[in-house]
């Protein structure tokens, strides 16, 4: 099937069986590798992406059902200068990453949480990254990074 | 970790919906949210013919109100259930559901046709005594919740029916208590506690393989102002009605002794003065 959608503000068209996940047709046919996959079931947040300003996990969307769609995936992050996204600086900053699997997941999860709330307290930074799991930095330095980002926003 | 090849439809109504679902003939499925059906799928538990796409056909993204109940849409994602003001019960519900990126996608119709034991809206959906709305080939029926629910992931819905609406009372008072390992995981025990027009409503999720109304309990609560010992009776009579089983995630022991526990946080915040007023 010929699926149309807009991603990170370019028109993608894509020719895809209905099967394939949009994980998967971000990943292999657009090669928009960004978006990383793990646990394929929902459950590890590696895939989150933004899709009509809600995030999603692509893992369990089929590309088929984004037709129409406005998506926005890591790539889309960095501004047009190549300067970082506020959030991408304070996880280099602040050791919120070390392989860097989860981070995309990451990134995109507190992308949504500070688009909705201005500084939020550790507590709810945990509370809403609690759906990303990252096997490497104890997730100490990720919480950092997403108050700080959120200071910087606000500041 | 891939689905089988399927065929994809994308229906604009409910008729036409409820047409490729009987074409199929037993082949087809639905999807909405797909939070629980495309795991289904990437782990081969199922391989439909047909996936239904019903996402698209209008009409069934709203709520709204009349009186004190609310008609809350099949489509209708767990992350508007959670904005709506016109009953907090069903918002704290819904905040316990997974994530953001779940609950923005996840629909109230999908989560009651799953019926997951471990779920939250099938024990609130139970306790409030809902009623289901659902259209087949021979047209639309009602159905009330302790109807639909026969078994884990086992509804009384026919192969070719699509819930299209939930009503929902709303109760003049409510508590919800839930025990999760972790935050946004499915619950171990979950108990909704609420009086509609005037009768108590105890229901334990997590322990049986559908929502358990204990009843008992709630003749207890009805019987009466609830003094303290009332309450601390009333939660024992849920823990003792249940049968329950031991898996990897606890023990039957443990899950009776937290269903006590959480039954008597859910009776006391039903019952706080604070809560007086307050729907
Ligand atoms: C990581 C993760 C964590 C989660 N945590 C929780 C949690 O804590 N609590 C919780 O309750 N849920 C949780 N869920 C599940 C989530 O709530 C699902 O949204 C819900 O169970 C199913 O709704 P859906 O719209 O996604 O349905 P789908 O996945 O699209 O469908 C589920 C089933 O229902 C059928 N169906 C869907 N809509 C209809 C309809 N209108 N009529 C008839 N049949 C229909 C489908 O054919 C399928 O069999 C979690 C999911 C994930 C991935
Ligand atoms: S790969 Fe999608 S959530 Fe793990
Ligand atoms: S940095 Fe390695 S998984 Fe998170």
């Amino acid at each position: 099937m010929q699926v149309k959608f807009s991603l990170n503000g370019r028109m993608e068209s894509v020719d895809v069986e209905p099967r394939r996940t949009l994980a998967d047709a971000l990943r292999e046919d657009l090669g928009y590798t960004g978006t990383h996959v793990g646990c394929e079931h929902g459950v590890c947040g590696a895939c989150t992406i933004m899709v009509d300003g809600q995030p999603a996990r692509a893992c369990l969307m089929f590309a088929v059902q984004a037709d129409g769609s406005s998506i926005t995936t890591v790539e889309g992050l960095q501004n047009d200068d190549g300067k970082l996204h506020a959030l991408q600086q304070s996880f280099c900053d602040r050791h919120g990453l070390q392989c860097g699997f989860c981070t995309p997941g990451m990134l995109m999860t507190a992308m949504d949480l500070l688009h909705r709330e201005n500084e939020p307290s550790r507590e709810r930074i945990r509370e809403e990254m609690s759906g990303n799991i990252c096997r490497c930095t104890g997730y100490m330095g990720i919480v950092d990074a997403v108050e700080e980002a959120s200071r910087t926003q606000s500041g | 970790m891939k689905a089988a090849p399927f065929d994809y439809v994308r229906p604009p109504s409910v008729a036409s919906a409820v047409h490729h679902l009987e074409e199929a003939s037993g082949d087809g499925k639905i999807i909405a949210g797909g939070q629980s059906l495309a795991p289904v799928l990437a782990m081969r538990l199922a391989r439909p013919q047909v996936l239904v796409d019903i996402n698209r056909i209008p009409g069934l993204s709203t709520i709204s109100r009349s009186d004190d109940v609310l008609r809350i849409g099949a489509l209708v994602r767990h992350h508007d259930l959670l904005e709506q003001h016109h009953s907090p019960l069903l918002a704290e519900a819904a905040r316990w559901i997974g994530h953001a990126a779940i609950r923005s996608r996840g629909t109230t119709g999908g989560s009651i046709a799953h019926a997951d034991p471990s779920a939250e809206l099938p024990v609130v959906a139970a306790a409030l005594d809902a009623t289901i709305h659902a259209v087949g080939p021979d047209g639309r029926r009602t159905i009330a919740a302790v109807d639909l629910f026969e078994g884990a992931l086992e509804t009384s819905l026919e192969e070719s029916e699509m819930i299209v609406g939930v009503d929902m009372p709303i109760p003049t008072t409510w508590g919800f208590a839930e025990l999760s390992r972790r935050h946004g995981d499915f619950g171990l025990v979950t108990v909704v506690v609420a009086e509609v027009e005037g009768s108590w409503r105890v229901c334990v999720g997590g322990l049986a393989a559908v929502p358990f109304r204990a009843r008992e309990s709630e003749s207890i609560l009805d019987g009466g102002s609830v003094a303290d010992g009332r309450v601390r009776e009333a939660a024992q009579a849920a823990a003792a009605a249940i049968t329950t089983s031991s898996d990897l995630h606890a023990s039957a022991d443990y899950r009776r002794a937290m269903a006590e526990e959480f039954t008597r946080r859910a009776i006391e915040q039903a019952t706080a003065p604070s809560r007086a007023g307050v729907h």
